[in-house]
């Protein structure tokens, strides 16, 4: 019941803000807020169900939406769900709050985002899940495209049609792979076909499996993006409007790596086994390719992008790493990343507000004069350069640690791509905020906007230091998809040497089995 | 011999618009100006509605009629009931333009009707001269209609091409008729199979696949399909918009009724022969219209070359061969008809139809650029519209048949078409207004409901798509 609210919460607020407070942006701003608020409660009564059993889905509701092909409306949240959920709730709300001078469409279209978002966390329906991925482009196209800025040689229309076509064209195939699924298995909902697959009863061969696994994986790879198809990325977060960059660059891009943990890993996990090489290969590349443009970046956004590129880089390797530990790490760093790139979107949103520009060369000696706003951007810089205690270093440490079960090298490369980000983020902290001009006369953070802020410095430090509160809850998932990729594997796989991993040995027995 | 009731109560629907035709034909005679015509439209519509009543209880009472020249099953019924939607939208479209223009004149009306007549007869008939006539009736009143503008230079000019190819691709049909008839000795569809499926008495095959695509030659003229197509943008442009609008949508309907009822009975025991062929025509149907339009710059081109595309990918149905299929293509006409009419009468508000003539109209009249962004949405196939499920439904039969190559290609080539819609977009809420805009007029009360009604059926074939589907799959038996 609350996950439906969660998801027709936004809805009903989009429809409000359309509509009746069309006119009156006053009144459509404090209903986007109520509606955004509530949804946010809605997903925080969502944690008691799911905490009791994590790797069940919680909360399911399946209405039948069409007859023939039967197509339903079926929801449900569990442990890997969950907090992405909440932060796509948390930073919807912080999005809005720092809207208040837009006018309702801009709330509206926010909140149908929203609403989209939610959706694809907890659709079962395959393709309920591919609706809701292609409607959350609705949107991004209307809130870049009307409210977007030019920044230097990128112009907003043109972000805005590349965004569009490169991830519309991305998964246009994902849909005939979903129909291929539906006519061999005979149904639409993930858990029977997964029950199927359990059962022996439906089986992909391996040769079925790779292209249905490239349709999906060429979808959210771009969604991500992942190397080499980033290139709508910088444009595109550069031109966006604050509010919108947060939710793009902290929720939009979880739906690539989502839909690989949660879709591609257990559907296809010859072929996903069989691409793990290159697939880790690309996502080094990216992290190493994101952090080393990031670091010559000279605008805010754009630098946030490329950062946004080689984080992600990191998530996707932890799921190629068919390691509980990485797999755990990439869905630990994706909500961490949302928290800290939402925080770093706003901050740099803030600056844009006070300067008019994004460009790193027009700031300088900030932190004299907006000392609170030097101090939360350096929390959020730390935070994301993986700083321990803070939230990013445990994902990214499990990740690392995941991936040097598998292949050494790999991780030993990609940890440089975490001393790069200390590099460009510290660096960018120096010039913006102590550097040379000396400031005067910017305003400090304001009262709303410290209540904006703070909810994500807080969740930085909680995630940083209790992680075992959030994280048991996605390792029950996780060792359910590890699982399911050992399940009909029909070559060989090396297993994995279980005594390297003693807090994991109960799990790994249990799949010798 | 005498047609007995039955007969007459199958025809009743084609008796029906022949009347009210003649009826407003005699009535204009009355006039002695072109001016308004206060009524007319309304006798039109009542003369649709009741022909739409007339086709649903005669597919209650459905069989063969007229010694098995027509045949009322319930695909035949689907399309009746299509065509006299999409006339009665185009009647409120065109009364409201012709009238700015002082131009409206029964004869208008009178034509439309009969068109429908035509198109309705082919969605019926059972036997290839009772398509001739049907399609001679439909192509020549649609030829007027193109060129109703007498004094607009692209009218004339509209007309006179969709005329010269259109009369150049029937003789290319009507001399298909004749090979057949010379092969087989019939031009009834049931014997025509019959001789054809018979080994000992079928004529060597490789005539009467010529003899098949002699036939489909002309019918992949009037769907607009590759290589026949070039006609369509430069018609389309030309014509008059309301007209544009319909020609896109009932003769393109009418010629994919037929389309599939003379491939699924006559030249079944040929499909052999004919599905590769028009695997590949659809194949490049869709490549052609979606790769021609991203260059366009004007919308109703735009739309004519989506037309292109459009009519691909329900080929791409129609190749999947089954009734899967088949459901798929009446599902899709619906929604392409209704979507794409939608788009029509939002640029029938004005003479200029250039992509930059719309810059900013979600500023001037944001209430039309809504409207507008859900046709375009459904044409570009975005999830919770009728385009949606169409192109999935499209899709879905092809995968099921197999033709995976095809899905995909024709799912990325629709890929490939969101540019060119999103430009439509683009303009209307991202560009700004220019300077010497001209004032734009409130739609006019009738062409407010065709928005309206066009909107509210594309949204929720979107979002409940299945009473529709399920009327198509229960239509997509073929009477045999």
């Amino acid at each position: 019941m609350f996950l439906l609210l969660a998801i027709l919460l936004p809805l009903i607020g989009f429809l409000a803000c359309m509509t009746l407070f069309r006119r009156t942006a006053s009144t459509a701003y404090i209903a986007a807020l109520i509606a955004s608020g509530l949804t946010f409660l809605a997903t925080l009564a969502l944690i008691p169900a799911v905490a009791q059993n994590p790797a069940r889905l919680s909360q399911a509701i399946d209405l039948n939406w069409i007859p023939y092909p039967p197509i339903h409306f079926s929801i449900g949240v569990d442990g890997l769900s969950l907090w992405l959920i909440a932060a796509t709730a948390l930073l919807s709300l912080i999005a809005i709050l720092s809207a208040s001078r837009r006018d309702s469409s801009f709330l509206a279209w926010l909140l149908l985002l929203e609403a989209g978002i939610i959706g694809v966390f907890s659709s079962q329906d395959l393709f309920l899940f591919y609706v809701f991925f292609e409607l959350t482009l609705v949107p991004c196209l209307f809130l870049m495209g009307r409210y977007g800025k030019d920044s230097g040689r990128a112009t907003s229309t043109g972000a805005t049609i590349r965004f569009f076509i490169y991830t519309f064209a991305g998964s246009v195939l994902m849909l005939a792979a979903i129909i291929y699924l539906f006519l061999k298995s005979g149904t639409f909902d993930f858990q029977s076909i997964m029950a199927q697959m359990a059962a022996g009863s439906f089986r992909l061969s391996p040769a079925e499996q790779m292209p249905l696994f490239l349709a999906f994986f060429l979808a959210f790879a771009v969604k991500t993006p992942l190397f080499p198809f980033h290139a709508w990325q910088a444009d595109a977060y550069a031109t966006a409007p604050s509010p919108l960059g947060i939710m793009m660059a902290g929720l939009m891009g979880k739906l690539g790596t989502y839909g690989l943990l949660r879709f591609c890993l257990p559907l296809f996990p010859n072929a996903a086994r069989e691409c793990a090489s290159w697939i880790n290969a690309l996502a080094i590349i990216a992290i190493l390719y994101g952090a080393l443009v990031a670091i010559v970046q000279p605008n805010t956004k754009r630098l946030l992008a490329f950062s946004s590129l080689s984080h992600l880089g990191f998530i996707v390797l932890g799921i190629f790493s068919f390691h509980l530990n990485g797999l755990d790490g990439a869905a630990y760093q994706m909500v961490c990343h949302a928290i800290t790139t939402g925080a770093l979107f706003l901050l740099a949103g803030y600056l844009e507000d006070r300067k008019g520009s994004s460009e790193i060369a027009d700031f300088g000696g900030i932190a004299s004069s907006a000392p609170w706003l030097a101090t939360t951007f350096l929390i959020a810089a730390l935070a994301s350069s993986g700083l321990p205690s803070l939230n990013n270093f445990v994902g990214e440490y499990l990740i690392l640690q995941g991936v040097a079960f598998t292949g050494f090298a790999y991780a030993a490369v990609a940890a440089v791509g975490v001393i790069l980000s200390a590099v460009y983020l510290l660096w960018s902290y120096q010039r913006i905020f102590l550097g040379p001009k000396p400031d005067n006369g910017t305003a400090d953070l304001s009262g709303t906007e410290t209540l904006a802020i703070a909810p994500l410095i807080l969740m930085m430090i909680v995630m940083g230091v209790w992680s075992t509160s959030f994280l048991p809850l996605q390792s029950a998932v996780n060792a359910k998809i590890l699982q399911q990729t050992k399940m009909n594997v029909e070559f060989r796989v090396e297993t994995l040497p279980s005594k390297t991993t003693p807090s994991m040995t109960t799990v790994e027995t249990h799949l010798g089995n | 011999m005498m047609p007995s009731g039955l007969d007459l109560l199958r025809f009743l629907p084609e008796m029906i618009l022949a009347i009210f035709a003649i009826l407003l034909m005699l009535w204009e005679a009355s006039y002695d100006d072109h001016g308004t015509r206060i009524g007319m439209p309304t006798v039109a519509l009542l003369g649709l509605a009741l022909a739409a009543v007339a086709s649903i209880i005669a597919g209650e009472n459905g069989g063969p009629a007229f010694h098995d020249m027509l045949v009322v099953d319930a695909f035949a019924t689907f399309f009746r009931v299509l065509l006299l939607v999409v006339g009665a939208l185009t009647v409120l479209t065109a009364s409201p333009f012709l009238r700015n223009l002082k131009a409206e004149g029964g004869e208008f009306y009178s034509l439309l009707l009969l068109s429908i007549l035509g198109q309705s007869l082919m969605a019926a008939s059972n036997e290839l001269i009772m398509v001739f006539i049907g399609l001679e009736i439909s192509s020549i009143s649609s030829y007027v209609l193109a060129g109703y503008l007498r004094d607009d230079k692209r009218s004339n000019e509209s007309a006179l091409k969709y005329f010269l190819l259109g009369s150049f691709a029937t003789g290319f049909f009507l001399y298909g008729i004749a090979w057949i008839y010379g092969l087989t000795g019939a031009t009834n569809f049931n014997r025509i199979a019959a001789v054809l499926g018979n080994p000992d008495i079928a004529p060597n095959a490789i005539f009467a696949a010529a003899a098949a695509s002699l036939i489909l030659t002309g019918l992949c003229f009037k769907i607009s399909a590759f290589p026949f197509q070039s006609w369509a943008p430069d018609v389309y442009q030309g014509a008059p918009t309301p007209v544009s609008a319909f020609l896109s949508a009932a003769p393109k309907a009418a010629a994919f009724a037929i389309l599939v009822r003379i491939f699924f009975t006559a030249f079944e025991p040929l499909a052999d022969h004919w599905l590769p062929l028009l695997a590949a025509v659809a194949l490049l149907t869709m490549i052609v219209g979606n790769f021609a339009a991203l260059w366009q710059t004007d919308i109703k081109r735009i739309l004519g070359y989506s037309a292109i595309a459009n009519a691909g990918y329900v080929l791409v149905a129609v190749v999947a061969h089954s009734s899967l299929g088949v459901s798929a293509v009446l599902f899709y006409l619906s929604a392409y008809s209704l979507m794409n009419i939608g788009a029509f009468a939002v640029l029938s508000l004005r003479p200029e139809t250039g992509l930059s003539d719309y810059n900013g109209l979600a500023t001037r009249q944001p209430l039309t650029a809504a409207l507008m962004t859900v046709f375009v949405a459904s044409l570009i196939g975005l999830p919770l519209t009728a385009g949606f499920f169409g192109k999935f439904y499209i899709f879905k039969s092809a995968i099921d048949a197999e033709h995976y190559w095809l899905a995909g290609l024709g799912l990325l080539s629709s890929a490939v078409a969101a540019f060119y819609y999103v430009r439509i977009i683009v303009a209307m809420y991202m560009k700004p207004v220019s300077d010497d805009a001209p004032a734009l007029d409130v739609p006019a009360p009738s062409l407010q409901a065709v928005l309206w009604i066009s909107a509210a059926a594309t949204i929720g074939l979107g979002v409940f798509p299945g009473w529709l589907l399920d009327w198509a799959t229960r239509s997509s038996a073929l009477l045999r």
